[in-house]
């Protein structure tokens, strides 16, 4: 228990030692981890994201949506950025890389699940009233695929946010990943405080996109007695 | 109380001092080197990798299958349930595997308690939601034929719960391999030690493609066993597509 005390210490400390130099600081890191796995995450969103909607707006290409989730599942992100180093050589670019490997399959496999997922009955009516296909997507689909689509992205995010910790083994420094990598000048208490700050920035990460989630959900959605829970099969959720 | 992985002291490593030249450069993937250190390096991994990997699945999914059974019977309990493992779920791997350490020290049983973890979620709640989706007509012809509830469990639900069974512990299992790769930096074992040897070696890439390949291939094999176990197990839902 005195270990956990001592990596309270730490953390109030910012990320500092006594008696030892100057340390990157505790906010330093986590601002860095968060910048990293932003990117990363925009990187994936912005190649996923339109995939995924055509694919499901057409309606084809299920194979490749699902087996893609599948296919994703089976790759441990260690191995993903031991592939990428050995390629890549250490350094910024292999890490988003390999972020953007993990991050891009839920993205797809959502978004397709979600619009192809949306009631024929109601595209049709849309269809009648004029819509064209893309104002269909824009306007019908879209909104209604919107929570199942952000989960995929919450998925991805947090996928992205443990990954990135876990890029400091293979020698990308400039996470809170590092603090664990080093546990000769940071000591137990520190590699503690470290784990604790890991731990509490995803649980963070989560509620808030979970809250953006709630937020981006139409009312007719919410009102409509909550939302219907995720297929079983579905690939929604995924940890690294 | 190190907390560090214990890299072995083992040269079973190319870089600079090997005698063999396409290790000395470190190219991409040296065949020779794989076939010397397949039975004392990357073996060994693989095979603890898959222990590790079983142990965690069969605890995971006893621990499961009790919860979401108390959870069909008594409705209640899936909130707390579903809260606690969605919490364990988010935690990063990188960070529960340290958290553990100082309460468990540096052994397999860390790494399973932390592998567990993971599984909870995905096997609790594709248990509960198959066995919920059995049509409730089918619940009543099971009691119409005279079985008591029991019966009707084991001989009507779970049955039908299983392809949600089966696809959760195939979602469980790949995941476990996943993250075990990074129990390797607390418990001394399984595929991420060649992968983090090979990074502390001068990043020697021979090493770390084949490990990592090795931990890709091990999950897709996995994943493949148990579609076909599915297939074996309920040959009725194959029937009539």
């Amino acid at each position: 228990m005195n270990d956990f005390v001592e990596a309270f210490k730490f953390i109030g400390r910012n990320g500092q030692i006594p008696g030892a130099p100057h340390l990157p600081t505790l906010v330093h890191l986590t601002l860095e981890t968060l910048k990293i796995a932003g990117i990363g995450i925009a990187i994936a969103t912005a190649i996923g994201l339109p995939i995924g909607l055509w694919l499901g707006h057409i309606d084809r290409g299920s194979f490749v949506a699902i087996n893609l989730g599948n296919i994703w599942r089976a790759l441990p992100s260690l191995a993903v950025l031991a592939i990428g180093v050995a390629f890549l050589g250490l350094g910024l670019r292999n890490v988003e890389l390999a972020l953007v490997v993990l991050a891009v399959p839920p993205i797809i496999t959502n978004a397709y699940v979600a619009i192809s997922g949306v009631e024929r009955d109601v595209v049709d009516a849309a269809r009648g009233m004029g819509l064209t296909g893309f104002q269909v997507l824009m306007r019908v689909e879209l909104p209604l695929a919107v929570p199942l689509i952000f989960a995929g992205i919450r998925t991805a995010a947090l996928f992205v946010v443990s990954t990135t910790t876990i890029a400091a083994l293979t020698g990308y420094s400039g996470s809170l990943g590092d603090i664990i990598n080093n546990e000769t000048s940071y000591h137990l208490s520190g590699v503690l405080g470290a784990a604790i700050c890991i731990a509490a920035l995803a649980l963070l990460v989560d509620l808030v996109l979970s809250a953006v989630q709630r937020l981006l959900t139409p009312r007719g959605l919410r009102l409509g007695g909550g939302q219907k829970p995720a297929p079983s099969l579905a690939p929604v959720t995924e940890v690294a | 109380m190190i907390l560090a992985a214990v890299h072995p002291v083992i040269p079973n490593f190319g870089g600079g001092s090997s005698a063999f030249a396409c290790e000395r450069a470190n190219r991409l993937f040296c065949p020779n080197w794989v076939s010397r250190n397949w039975g004392t390096v990357l073996w060994p991994a693989l095979r603890q990798h898959i222990v590790l990997t079983v142990i965690a699945v069969a605890i995971g999914f006893v621990i499961s299958m009790a919860l979401a059974l108390l959870a069909y019977r008594r409705g209640w309990l899936e909130r707390p349930v579903m809260i606690l493992t969605s919490i364990l779920y988010t935690i990063p791997s990188l960070a529960l595997f340290e958290l553990l350490a100082p309460a468990t020290g540096l052994t397999r049983a860390t790494a399973e308690i932390a592998l567990v973890s993971y599984t909870l979620l995905i096997l609790f709640r594709n248990t509960l939601t198959g066995l919920r989706e059995v049509p409730p007509e089918v619940r009543d012809a099971a009691r119409g034929m005279g079985m008591g509830s029991t019966q009707s469990l084991l001989r009507v639900e779970l049955p039908l719960a299983a392809p949600a069974i089966i696809a959760g512990l195939r979602i469980a299992t790949v995941t476990v391999i996943s993250l075990a790769t990074v129990a390797a930096l607390i418990d001394n074992e399984g595929l991420g030690v060649p992968i983090l040897t090979a990074i502390s070696n001068e990043v020697f890439k021979t090493e770390l493609i084949v490990a990592g390949a090795m931990a890709v291939a091990l999950a897709l094999a996995a994943d493949a066993l148990l579609v076909l176990a599915q297939r074996v197990i309920t040959p009725w839902t194959r029937v009539g597509r």
